[in-house]
């Protein structure tokens, strides 16, 4: 069972806000997944190499050419200036 | 005649006879839509000017007398996550609430090359993670079939716009059965392609190494007509795979060995929907094909491995919804206040939920025991499937344990929703094609049948669905 500290801390890692009441929602709900994932303790993984992709395939690789088309993509910024994207100031 | 009960095969033999316009087509879908949508609520956005100007365009194509692409002005509608450029893209979520797409995706283009109507984009499980719709932030859409019920999921929009006769085909994403499983639920067929047949560009990323576009039809041939327009290599997804082009072969049912995984047929499933896909199997083994029963052992494991993988992949995916970029952004006095509040105030519970547990499966100390362990347990999956193989050519199993659930039946208890993917993880774990097949009803309620193929043999699985006479 993960301890509500814990959830507190996955969720900032995962830079999610979690208001007090979702602390014991969530910690029942992701504990019984957990559980219900520990079962693969059982598989002899031994000598086995991990998967990442379903097929081997080697690095692809195209020519870095720049087309014509250019999608304005400031449009969909929330806040812009002088054609950046403003964000909060991060360095005191 | 009802214009909105046709399949592909048959609107386009209507359009090209000129038995009726692309306008007059559009307008009786749009009028379905503008009846239906309410109660079944399959679409979110309605682009009722475009398509009818695109109707027009199709019009003035054929009466130019130019030869018309297999696809030219039939109506059609677009899973919420897949781009079309100008038209809103939620993926479900309040934290695209308001995107405006600023390009199409790839599938998009090479279908609107073809000449398509696109009515509109469907309406998913927030950012596909679920197994009914009803995660949409928006609400949950019904199973036309019976509206107290659900589509299935994630595309449960796309499935429902298609069995409900509000489109004549539609597109859908499936991570982990998010488009067979609502094909089943709805009576239709639904086709996962293999992993690279189809470019991913422009699908918001959910689980990049699982995610594949496929078509959701009334037939397996508009299934195939489908996937041959929108699959092919494509420079802007370099994990996208030229099929090698086989030539068209008919495949005579009498040809094929078909496996049927004992482990598919445990406890769990309903003994009704056990009885249809046994007799749907009598059927094939009927008309020639080569019944052989197989081993899976490690089946049991794929939806634990997946549920793994998964949420990890999608943590990582998902962390670009920052409220900077694009999107929701709430205001904080710090940068940090600002990630925190646009997230846990964009995102909905399914969401917030997987993001979590794939952040925790990923972060220091638990890498190895959870991500790692999932990742191996990956490698053996495919291995049976690889094994199996040698001694059969397809396999047949039921699409999904159960019929489709009543609205609000399991939402509140988010594990026993993963079970509900039970047959279809595996597949997308070891990126084969495979495809949902109607084999009928129970309580009227429709049944689908699995047919899993090998790597890049679509059109053989595709093949021996028409076969069926589905």
């Amino acid at each position: 069972m993960l301890s509500k500290k814990e959830v507190q801390h996955i969720a900032k890692l995962a830079r999610l806000s979690l208001k007090t009441k979702d602390e014991a929602k969530f910690q029942k709900e992701l504990s019984s997944i957990l559980d219900y994932i520990e079962q693969l303790k059982k598989v002899d993984i031994s000598n086995i190499e991990p998967t990442s992709h379903p097929f081997s395939i080697k690095n692809v690789v195209r020519p870095d050419e720049a087309e014509s088309k250019r999608y304005n993509l400031l449009e969909s910024a929330p806040k812009t200036k002088d054609g950046y994207i403003k964000v909060k100031q991060i360095l005191k | 005649m009802d214009l909105t009960k046709l399949t592909i095969v048959q609107a386009g033999q209507g359009l090209r006879k000129k038995e009726f316009s692309a306008v007059e087509l559009c307008q009786a879908y749009l009028d379905n839509i503008e009846a239906k949508n309410k109660d079944v609520f399959a679409f979110l956005t309605i682009i009722k000017d475009l398509a009818m100007q695109e109707a027009k365009k199709a019009d003035d194509l054929i009466s130019s007398g130019a030869k018309l692409p297999a696809l030219a002005g039939i109506p059609m509608a677009v899973k919420d996550n897949i781009l079309v450029k100008g038209v809103k893209c939620t993926a479900g979520s309040k934290i695209l609430e308001d995107y405006m797409a600023p390009y199409d995706a790839t599938v998009v283009s090479k279908l609107k090359k073809q000449g398509v109507i696109i009515l509109g984009k469907t309406n998913l499980d927030e950012f596909a993670m679920g197994s009914s719709t009803e995660n949409s932030a928006f609400g949950p859409t019904r199973n036309p079939h019976n509206l107290s019920r659900v589509p299935g999921g994630s595309s449960g929009g796309s499935a429902a716009a298609v069995a409900g006769d509000m489109s004549v085909f539609a597109l859908g994403s499936d991570t982990g059965g998010s488009i067979r499983q609502p094909a089943s639920f709805c009576g239709l067929v639904g086709l996962k392609p293999t992993y690279g047949a189809v470019s991913r560009y422009g699908l918001m990323a959910f689980a990049s190494s699982l995610d594949q576009i496929g078509p959701i039809t009334k037939t397996a041939e508009d299934a195939k007509i489908v996937f041959e327009a929108i699959s092919g290599k494509d420079k802007l997804d370099s994990t996208s795979v030229s099929m090698e082009s086989s030539p068209e072969k008919m495949i005579k049912p009498s040809q094929i060995k078909a496996g049927i995984p004992r482990e598919y047929f445990i406890k769990g499933i309903d003994p009704e929907v056990e009885k249809a896909v046994k007799s749907a199997i009598e059927k094939y083994e009927k008309a020639g094909v080569k019944i052989i029963e197989v081993s899976l052992p490690n089946t049991q494991y794929a939806l634990p491995a997946y549920y793994i993988i998964n949420p990890a992949e999608a943590s990582s995916n998902l962390a670009r919804y920052d409220g900077i970029k694009y999107g929701l952004s709430k205001e904080g006095k710090a940068l940090l206040d600002v990630y925190l509040e646009t997230r846990g105030q964009g995102f909905g519970a399914e969401v917030r939920r997987r993001i979590m547990l794939g952040t925790f499966t990923l972060s220091s100390g638990y890498y190895e025991a959870y991500y790692k362990r999932a990742q191996k347990v990956r490698t053996k999956i495919i291995q049976d499937f690889k094994n199996v193989f040698n001694k059969v050519d397809v396999l047949f199993t039921p699409t999904c344990p159960i019929l489709p659930f009543k609205i609000g039946e399991k939402i509140e208890d988010p594990l026993s929703m993963y079970l509900v993917d039970v047959y279809t993880v595996s597949v997308n774990l070891a990126g084969l094609p495979a495809l949902s097949l109607p084999i009928g009803q129970v309580n009227n309620l429709p049944v689908g049948m699995q047919i899993i193929g090998q790597p890049f043999e679509d059109i053989k699985i595709l093949e021996l669905a028409k076969a069926y006479g589905a």
